[in-house]
């Protein structure tokens, strides 16, 4: 596990920067909830997001594929700046695979159906390969055994896992994971946590908003801490659960680190 | 008192073969008019859920109006207004013109009724489901045709069934529209033998035939493709 992460900072400092927030705002009304947020995603990295409840870390990790559009700032990938609405922005999103809190799986539609509906409906590939190539990431995430059946009829680690197989199926740039453990029982954290440290030491680009301080240390290697709409500071993980600079984190770890 | 009318079913034995004729031409209609009702309460429930909003405030337009006005208006106006008055006619033949008029009213009534249930069926979707759809890329049409509206379909088949059985039953009100079919015969019937109670019980079993089965075909159907969450 440490093996891989080294290796990828190796990488890291080679890939240049995959998403890159310049002076991002945003507001529900007239509550600020993101403020001038600055950050850059390089290739291979996995950041972890961390900080209390309303701090904006989830509306941050949804306007990268602009589930949330924004009010002021920024936002590029590879590139391009996201576009406004449209089969431009549906293209984009194809590229940046997104994790639920809630699984969010077709409730109607079986588990392999699930993982084939984008690379079928949106990369228009071949029906037979697409089911082919979702057996392969079932199998990988392992649940290819429950490929016929039915959301409802999975557990919650399970589910996520199907979820993190349908993001995968879209060849995604960048992975986006909203708190994916957090609607899980403590049981089933772990099964999602391991295929989520594999996939960070194959070199997956990641976002992760996350309480999970343990898959931070084992496979972030920048960790952004956000409390009240701004990043208050980035760091490495090493660094910021044994060093934190700023007050707000040291508070934020002594409450929860602790226990 | 005269029992023997009320209880003499002979007059519906007389005319049986006018009253499967009669009947046939109800079934026709509502079959028509229930595949095109759905077709195009669907089409206007996606106008009303459109990012667009002009199609959003012409779906409400359209469901706040048809679903306001008397059938019978709608009907009428089909026939007299677009027939006779606007010369619209779908076919030379009366009958087969007053057949697609009496269609055409009947499935652009219906459809705002199919409409609403749908509408509260898209409400019964999570939010996430949307939100899932539009993450690995599909685009607002293709989420709501692949994602949104399968599951808002299976939420509502029940109610849908509701609306299925009152159309079935509004298909009395197109004599209005100068078409032929089982209420035209009962008054027919009426003025030849006399409203008798028979007539009344004869008709009304016929078209309990009809909406009995859609009813418990809808409900097998709902309990069949409902969503597990």
């Amino acid at each position: 596990m440490t093996d891989g992460k080294e290796a990828r900072e190796a990488e890291v400092s080679g890939g240049g920067p995959l998403v890159v927030l310049e002076n991002v705002n945003k507001f529900y009304g007239d509550h600020h909830v993101l403020k001038d947020i600055d950050l850059t995603i390089h290739r291979g990295e996995v950041v972890v997001v961390i900080g209390p409840s309303g701090g904006g870390k989830s509306t941050l990790c949804r306007t990268i594929n602009r589930l949330e559009p924004i009010d002021g700032g920024t936002i590029r990938i590879d590139g391009k700046p996201l576009p406004e609405e449209g089969k431009a922005l549906a293209q984009l999103r194809a590229d940046v695979g997104m994790v639920f809190q809630s699984f969010n799986l077709f409730a109607h539609k079986t588990i392999l159906q699930n993982v084939t509906l984008g690379p079928i409906k949106v990369r228009k590939a071949d029906k037979t390969e697409a089911e082919q190539r979702a057996m392969e990431l079932l199998e990988r995430v392992g649940i290819a055994s429950q490929a016929e059946k039915y959301p409802a009829q999975l557990s919650g680690g399970q589910q996520q896992r199907a979820a993190i197989a349908r993001a995968l199926a879209m060849r995604p740039k960048v992975m986006l994971f909203d708190e994916p453990t957090s609607a899980l029982d403590p049981e089933m954290v772990k099964e999602v946590l391991d295929v989520m440290i594999n996939l960070a030491a194959e070199g997956m680009t990641m976002v992760v908003v996350t309480h999970e301080m343990g898959f931070a240390r084992a496979s972030a290697n920048k960790v952004v801490f956000m409390a009240d709409g701004q990043i208050v500071e980035e760091n490495t993980p090493g660094e910021f659960f044994t060093n934190a600079r700023s007050d707000r984190a040291k508070d934020f770890l002594s409450k929860i680190l602790t226990h | 008192m005269n029992w023997n009318v009320l209880l003499d079913f002979s007059p519906l034995a007389d005319n049986s073969d006018k009253l499967l004729s009669a009947f046939w031409a109800n079934i026709r209609i509502s079959v028509t008019v229930g595949i095109l009702s759905l077709v195009l309460g669907t089409l206007i429930t996606a106008m009303r859920v459109s990012p667009v909003r002009v199609l959003r405030v012409a779906g409400a337009f359209y469901v706040n109006t048809l679903r306001n006005t008397p059938l019978t208006l709608v009907l009428l106006f089909c026939s007299l207004g677009l027939s006779d008055t606007l010369k619209f006619r779908i076919s030379h033949t009366p009958s087969i013109n007053f057949f697609w008029l009496a269609v055409l009213g009947m499935s652009v009534y219906t459809a705002a009724f199919v409409a609403e249930s749908l509408r509260a069926g898209i409400n019964t979707v999570p939010m996430g489901q949307a939100e899932a759809a539009r993450a690995i890329g599909l685009t607002f049409t293709q989420s709501l045709r692949m994602v949104i509206m399968p599951q808002a379909f299976r939420a509502v088949i029940a109610p849908l069934g509701s609306v299925m059985i009152a159309m079935i039953k509004n298909t009395t009100v197109v004599l209005v529209a100068s078409y032929y079919e089982a209420a035209s015969l009962m008054k027919d019937m009426f003025e030849q033998y006399g409203a008798t109670l028979p007539i009344f019980i004869g008709f009304a079993v016929g078209f309990m035939c009809l909406t009995l089965p859609t009813g418990f075909f809808f409900n097998w159907l709902a309990k069949r493709m409902a969503v597990v969450r």
